[in-house]
């Protein structure tokens, strides 16, 4: 069973439909990029899928023993986290809320799954600095050690090279390449196409009407019949 | 020196001073803890609207005679602040624009009421006590005191209990939501003890300083200290230390209390801005 699947989904808030009839599934291992126009739906679907939102028909279900709070997120930043005061340490901790459900402080064992991230991350050096005085490259690697904190099976990424320069957004692409061969699947909003196509296991192209999935060599050959045009945010 | 000295052991010696002091240190306590989580989230100007709203309903508890007016101002204000905080994103007008709205009305129909059918011959006097906090500190009964502890030990207690999620919430509310932590449940609880909070300051400076006794030590807080932790635990000292400050100062001066607890914030926060500006120059 795969890992994650929408059948026939339509997407939208209220009764507006943003997506009509959307099919795609997730398998163990995979690596999913989702593109599309700004405006398409891809940050409403990602909603959806992490069950911020309810689809207004058809039907999202997770499998392989996947809770609905087991999915790592990496949102995109907000205003409030510009000038907040917390320490790398205490965001990434902040991840393992999830296991902790009534239990108001965290344990020897989400602490120990904090340090462990942060050192997967590379960030250790940054553990006790100030978030908000990080560069945009390490802030999103704080993001992601919280979400690997949150998650062992499925990573959802919204635009994580939003606003990074080029040496860092490789730096990002390589990170996620190597979270991905160690068995996380990645499913990832991009507006970067070459980095999809040379990536990805899977692209999602919800900017087409019927949308598009495939592999990225189907998507290539049907690309060269209908030129698409790359969308920098 | 030792005439200030004598003179606070004179006024010790009085029960109402020291019913004062304790209130006092309790509510800037609890004010400052969940300022920094209002300052954070951008919500500085709610505790200014709901102290307003407390304002108004005081007025029509005043006009009613109600023995103990806490009964009908601590579930009201609740309820504005359920409607600001939880509510906000459904209803159709702006955040800033709803607290604007709510706190003129309240104050406005607040002193219209207290005008039309007050029976005291002092009406801008009780109105000004209202507002500033003149006297209404030291003249606390013990019921008063014993809720206000009451009161502060309950938000202490939620604020400890909850002090994680609290953080994970304000940090990054949608990140919260999907990895399943129930983000208007705890709004909600924010909103609700934010309410308890100001109709407790009420009593100590007035509905028009509240403001200050929950944004002041929290921006201090966050001058000098980056981390989480750090801000919380110095701005609840300060806050300590600027109330039993401010109410010393105002029982040897005979400054009125509210105004004075405000300005020994005012002036901590530029302290705090100096040693800030010198730790991450």
């Amino acid at each position: 069973m795969a890992l994650f699947s929408c059948e026939n989904v339509t997407l939208g808030y209220g009764n507006e439909p943003v997506l009509k009839d959307l099919s795609f599934h997730i398998d163990e291992g995979d690596y999913l990029c989702i593109v599309g126009e700004n405006g398409s739906g891809k940050t409403t679907l990602m909603k959806t899928c992490l069950g911020l939102l309810h689809p207004l028909s058809g039907r999202i279900s997770l499998g392989d023993g996947l809770k609905a709070t087991e999915i790592g997120y990496l949102p995109q930043q907000t205003t409030i986290q510009r000038d907040f005061p917390a320490s790398c340490k205490e965001i990434v901790q902040s991840g393992c809320l999830n296991r902790c459900g009534w239990r108001p402080f965290y344990s020897k064992d989400d602490k120990h799954r904090a340090i462990e991230n942060i050192e997967r991350m590379g960030i250790t050096h940054l553990a006790k600095r100030c978030y908000s005085e990080l560069s945009g490259g390490q802030q999103q690697r704080v993001l992601l050690a919280r979400a690997l904190c949150a998650t062992q099976k499925i990573l959802l990424l919204d635009e994580p090279v939003a606003g990074l320069d080029s040496n860092v957004t490789e730096e990002m692409y390589a990170l996620i390449q190597q979270l991905n061969s160690d068995g996380i699947t990645i499913m990832m909003i991009t507006h970067d196409m070459q980095a999809a196509i040379q990536h990805a296991t899977h692209i999602l192209d919800i900017g087409r009407q019927p949308a598009f999935f495939g592999t990225p060599k189907d998507y290539q050959s049907i690309d060269l019949c209908i030129p698409h045009q790359e969308v920098h945010a | 020196m030792t005439d200030i000295l004598s003179t606070l052991t004179m006024y010790f010696q009085y029960p109402f001073v020291r019913r004062a002091l304790v209130v006092g240190v309790l509510i800037a306590f609890c004010a400052s803890l969940l300022g920094v989580t209002l300052v954070l989230k951008r919500f500085s100007f709610i505790g200014d609207g709901l102290s307003h709203v407390a304002f108004g309903i005081m007025c029509v508890a005043a006009i009613m005679h109600m023995t103990n007016d806490m009964l009908l101002i601590l579930p009201v204000t609740i309820a504005c602040a359920v409607f600001l905080l939880h509510g906000g994103n459904r209803v159709k007008m702006k955040g800033d624009a709803a607290i604007a709205m709510m706190s003129v009305s309240a104050l406005a129909i607040g002193y219209l009421l207290m005008n039309v059918f007050s029976a005291s011959a002092n009406v801008s006097g009780d109105v000004c006590t209202t507002l500033f906090g003149s006297t209404s500190i030291l003249a606390l009964t013990n019921s008063q005191v014993w809720l206000s502890i009451f009161l502060s030990i309950f938000v202490v207690f939620v604020y400890i209990l909850f002090y994680n999620k609290i953080f994970a919430v304000t940090f990054d509310e949608t990140f919260s939501a999907a990895t399943g932590l129930n983000v208007k449940k705890y709004n909600l609880l924010i909103a609700v003890v934010i309410a308890v909070i100001i109709v407790l300051a009420m009593k100590l400076v007035g509905s028009l300083l509240i403001s200050a006794l929950i944004i002041f030590p929290a921006l201090s807080a966050m001058r000098v200290f980056k981390n989480y932790r750090s801000v919380i635990i110095c701005s609840s000292i300060l806050s300590v230390i600027c109330a039993a400050f401010g109410i010393l100062m105002a029982v040897v001066a005979g400054t009125p209390v509210g105004s004075t607890i405000v300005a020994v914030d005012l002036a901590a926060f530029w302290v705090a801005c100096v040693i800030g500006g010198i730790r991450h120059a």
